[in-house]
Order: C-alpha cells, then structure tokens, then sequence
C-alpha cells in the first residue's frame, strides 16, 4: 500500500496538491516549489501535459518530487497515447514504484501550445481505470496476454466535476468510475459546497463514499484577471457560479487575492464537515507558497509544518543551488484540471 | 424529434423533478449561443450529428433490429454473398447517418445511448460525457453543438432509461470502422460491447480485447 493509500485508509483528513511539471529538461525548479509543500500535504499530482501543453511526462517529473521527498501522484491522460502505450506506461511506472496513479480523459490538443496535434483518446477514463484494475486484479493485459509479474499495489484514482452538465448524472458518472475500478477521486473546484455536497450525499446513499475516497478541488482565485480567465467558458470544466464572482468583484481589485483566498479556507472548512469527505485537493499549481497559510486559515493545519514529515517518502531534499527558480506556470494563474 | 437550444426554459440542477426514475420529463439545457462561430484554428467537425428519431420510436425499432431468428439468418446470408454486404453496409450507413449521424464504427452502442452516436463526441468517449461540458450543455471543443453524451442523457431518461448510461462500455475495436454493425449484432460479434449493470455489486470484468 502507497502512503498515499494509507493515509486515506486511517480515515485522518487528507491533503493533496500539484505540481507542474516543467517546460525544460531538468526538474530542478519544480523540486525548488516541492520544497515549500514539504511537510504540508500527503501527496502531490504530478500533471500529464495539462492543458495539452508539453511539460516533462508526469513519470519523470513523480520521481523527481519523490526525490524531493514528496509521495507522488502521476496523472495519466488518454489524449496523447494510446492503450498499448498507456499500458507500457503503467508497467513502467509500477517498475520504479510509482503506485498513485490517477486517470483522466484529458484537455483537447486546441486547449494547449500544439493545437494541431493528432488527438489520440482510445481509451477514456473509465476503460483506461478498468484496464489498470484488470492489469493489477487479474494480472493481465487488455488482450489477456498474462503479466509477468502483474503491478501490484496499483492505487487507482480518477477525477470527477460535480457541476458539469448534465449534473443529475455527475453522481451516476462518478459511480461508474468507481466500478471500473477507481479507489480516490478528486474533484474540480468547488465553489458551490450545496451543490457539491448532493453530489457527495448521492455518492454516500450508495455507499461509495467507504469504496473511494472523495477529495474536494479546492483553488484560490489569485487576482481578477484570474478570476476573469477562470469565468471566461475557456478553461475546460471550470465556470465560476455568480455569488462567488459577485463576492470576489465586490472587493477592492488588489484585494481579490486575499478574499479569494479567504474563499478556498471557507471552502475547505465547509467540505470537511460534510461526511464522505475524505480531505480536499489543492489546485495551487503554482502558487505552492500559499499551502500552508491557507490551511492554517481552514484550521486543518493541524500537525502539519516543514521537517514533520508527512508525506515525506523519507529521501531529504539534497542542498539545492538557486537556479532557474522562475518556471511559474506559464499559461495562467490557476491549474484547469482536464476531465 | 431530438432536443434544440431554446426548447423549454432552464430549469436549474436541484428541482426534484429532475431527478426520478421512469420516464420523465427532463428539463432541456439551453444550447450554445446561436452565434458562436469557430475561430481560426478551430476544429469543426464535417457535419453535426444530431439524432432525427425520437427516442421512443428508437426504442421500439431497437425492438426488431435485436438480434432474432430472421436476422440472424438475414444476416448470415449477406456475409456470404460480397455484392450484397456491400449494397446492405451502404443502405446502412446513408440511413443512419441521415437519422444519427453515424460514424460505422461497426460496434453500436445507440441501444445504451439514447440513441445519440458517441462517436460524434470530439474524444470518441464510450463512457461519457467528460467534465468539459459548458454550462448550457455546450461540448468542450466544438461550443456551437450541445455535447452528445448531454443530448443522450436527455432522450434516454426522456424514455425511462436513464439507466442505460450507467453501463461500462467496452474499449473500441478500430479494426470495425467502415463495417456494418447490424451484421455484427445478429452475427453475436457485439455481445458485450456493455455491462449487463453498472457494475457496482461486484467489479465487472472486461473480457479479453482480442
């Protein structure tokens, strides 16, 4: 079992976050922005060319946040490769121990800095989780050649939005992931906790919510050019409802990064009261400063802080030189997390 | 007839009666603005699909095209003869493309749909839809059409089988494209191309992908 799995198993409100990768060929200033988590969350995504746009593969940059001291999440998105390649992929990342996986469909390639590449999408996010369960369960390939040895210890997870249309189906759609195979599940942001908290209630009356750990996507609107980015319909997935905008606009333009942060602490402090909530993920790509004095704000900071070691895998971050730290993301202020 | 933008107002998420079992009456998501047109660089698709039968009739259709003593035999009858596999997969195609906008992928899954062709869908998700859809039920990559998995959604509850979208559907065999699937449906050659559920009471297991 991953820390990541253990940790959601023990039931203790659970902490994830991103990272993005880098548009370079080493990984030295995204372990700069890991460092600042350490100690503060229980795992980090690694991003699969989010957004489709090209970053170091998430495999790559996972043993680079492991090296960090980081327990790593690779996300894998079905836009780029297809089943023979995803596969090799897994059996690869079970090689090096990388056992938190997390499966998504994916942005479209007129999202990202290559539009014109050939969009793959042979699997989509429910056979790509029942691949990976018939891989880990059954110890075979989609084509039934057997695996010498299978991947075991796969811990699978998958991505919901709650809010997208139509969204009498969101919970129904959730499910299906869970009985193709999905064991964590992380959401899109959550503005509207009413809203997210039926979705969650639909989830429990099933009793889903003791197979697979829901976490809240949780974000912090940084600016109002953030905020008119996010509201613009161009980010895939992400709408902000008017009682947040209205709240965010209502404030003085310098100040829509601290409501905005005051916001997501609200937010985190409302989904941990509702039961079936297993912790929330943070979708501060970017802005890893901010982590810890947003929990503390939630008053989920609990036990957490640098040189505690949770999360930590136990390799120390090694001495690192002040280079290149200026690889922020380079799209926009906030992660779009694909479908 | 299959929905259109602007049919019936917007009823927001949240009102019981759209959530029920049976056949009910689903509120309509408004399409895309009307004026939305693709910038350069955009994609487009060649033609939009949108289904031209209405779901009950579809159903009721489905009722003779599944699998049967007759077109069983129908069917293997035109396998064996190439002039009249090529005539029956061309009368298949003109007419469900006319009524789906079908893309012969050879392995149909409109029965589990709502009779709304999921290769319509930019991703070609059997499992949809994606967490891309705007807010009005605008697909992600082409806004000017409302997403195929949203339009399913809305003619298989409008009939009672809401149900259907719950099912696991199997990864696409890419072998297919261009095939009549009717021959492979009365052939057998789709069976278990769906879960018989949605796979909850016990992990459904998908057979081998040969």
């Amino acid at each position: 079992m991953s820390a990541l799995q253990d940790r959601l198993a023990s039931g203790q409100f659970t902490v994830t976050s991103e990272l993005n990768p880098v548009r370079g060929a080493t990984a030295q200033a995204m372990k700069e922005r890991a460092r600042l988590l350490l100690g503060w969350v229980d795992a980090v995504n690694l991003t699969d060319n989010q957004g489709a746009h090209v970053r170091m593969s998430s495999w790559a940059s996972a043993i680079a946040a492991r090296e960090a001291g980081l327990e790593p999440i690779m996300q894998m998105t079905c836009r780029d490769r297809n089943r023979i390649a995803l596969q090799s992929d897994l059996l690869g990342a079970a090689s090096v121990g990388l056992t938190n996986l997390l499966f998504m469909t994916g942005d479209y390639p007129k999202f990202g800095d290559h539009p014109g590449a050939k969009p793959v999408f042979d699997l989509d996010s429910v056979t790509m989780l029942w691949t990976a369960r018939k891989m880990r369960d059954e110890g075979k390939l989609l084509s039934g050649n057997e695996l010498k040895p299978p991947p075991s210890g796969l811990f699978l997870g998958a991505v919901e939005n709650p809010f997208a249309p139509p969204e009498e189906f969101r919970a129904a759609r959730a499910a299906k992931k869970i009985a193709a195979g999905a064991q964590f599940m992380q959401t899109q942001y959550v503005f509207d906790v009413a809203a997210f908290a039926r979705w969650v209630g639909a989830l429990r009356d099933e009793g889903l919510t003791r197979r697979c750990s829901v976490l809240a996507g949780v974000g912090v609107v940084r600016s109002l050019r953030a905020l008119d980015f996010m509201a613009s319909g161009k980010v895939p997935g992400v709408s902000v409802p008017d009682f947040v905008q209205r709240r965010l606009r209502g404030v003085h333009p310098d100040s829509v990064g601290e409501e905005g942060a005051k916001l997501a602490a609200e937010v985190i402090a409302q989904v941990k009261a509702i039961p079936g909530v297993a912790g929330v993920h943070l979708l501060t790509a970017g802005y890893e400063k901010k982590v810890p004095e947003l929990l503390e704000m939630a008053g989920v900071a609990g036990e957490r802080g640098p040189g505690t070691g949770s999360g930590s895998t136990g390799l120390g971050s090694t001495a690192m030189g002040s280079t290149g730290l200026g690889s922020t993301a380079a799209t926009s202020d906030v992660a779009a997390a694909g479908a | 007839m299959g929905p259109s933008a602007g049919d019936t107002p917007f009823v927001p998420p949240g009102d019981d009666s759209a959530v029920s079992a049976g056949p009910v009456s689903v509120p309509l998501l408004p399409g895309p603005p009307p004026d939305w047109q693709p910038g350069p660089g955009e994609p487009r698709l060649p033609k939009a699909p949108a289904p031209r039968l209405s779901p009950r009739s579809a159903y009721v259709v489905q009722l003779i095209v599944k699998p049967n003593w007759l077109n069983r035999r129908l069917g293997a009858l035109i396998e064996r003869l190439p002039l009249a596999r090529r005539a029956f997969t061309v009368a298949e195609r003109k007419s469900k493309e006319d009524l789906f906008g079908c893309r012969m992928c050879g392995q149909c899954a409109l029965p589990v749909t709502g009779y709304s062709c999921p290769m319509g869908c930019p991703k070609e998700l059997r499992n949809g839809p994606c967490g891309g859809v705007g807010p009005g039920g605008a697909c992600e990559v082409y806004p000017d059409r409302r997403c195929v998995w949203v339009v399913g959604y809305e003619r298989a509850a409008s009939a009672g089988h809401a149900d259907d979208l719950r099912r696991l559907q199997r990864p696409v065999d890419h072998r297919r494209f261009g095939e009549s699937s009717w021959l492979n449906y009365w052939a057998g050659r789709d069976d278990h191309l769906w879960t018989d559920d949605d796979g909850l009471a016990s992990p459904p297991l998908m057979g081998d992908q040969t």
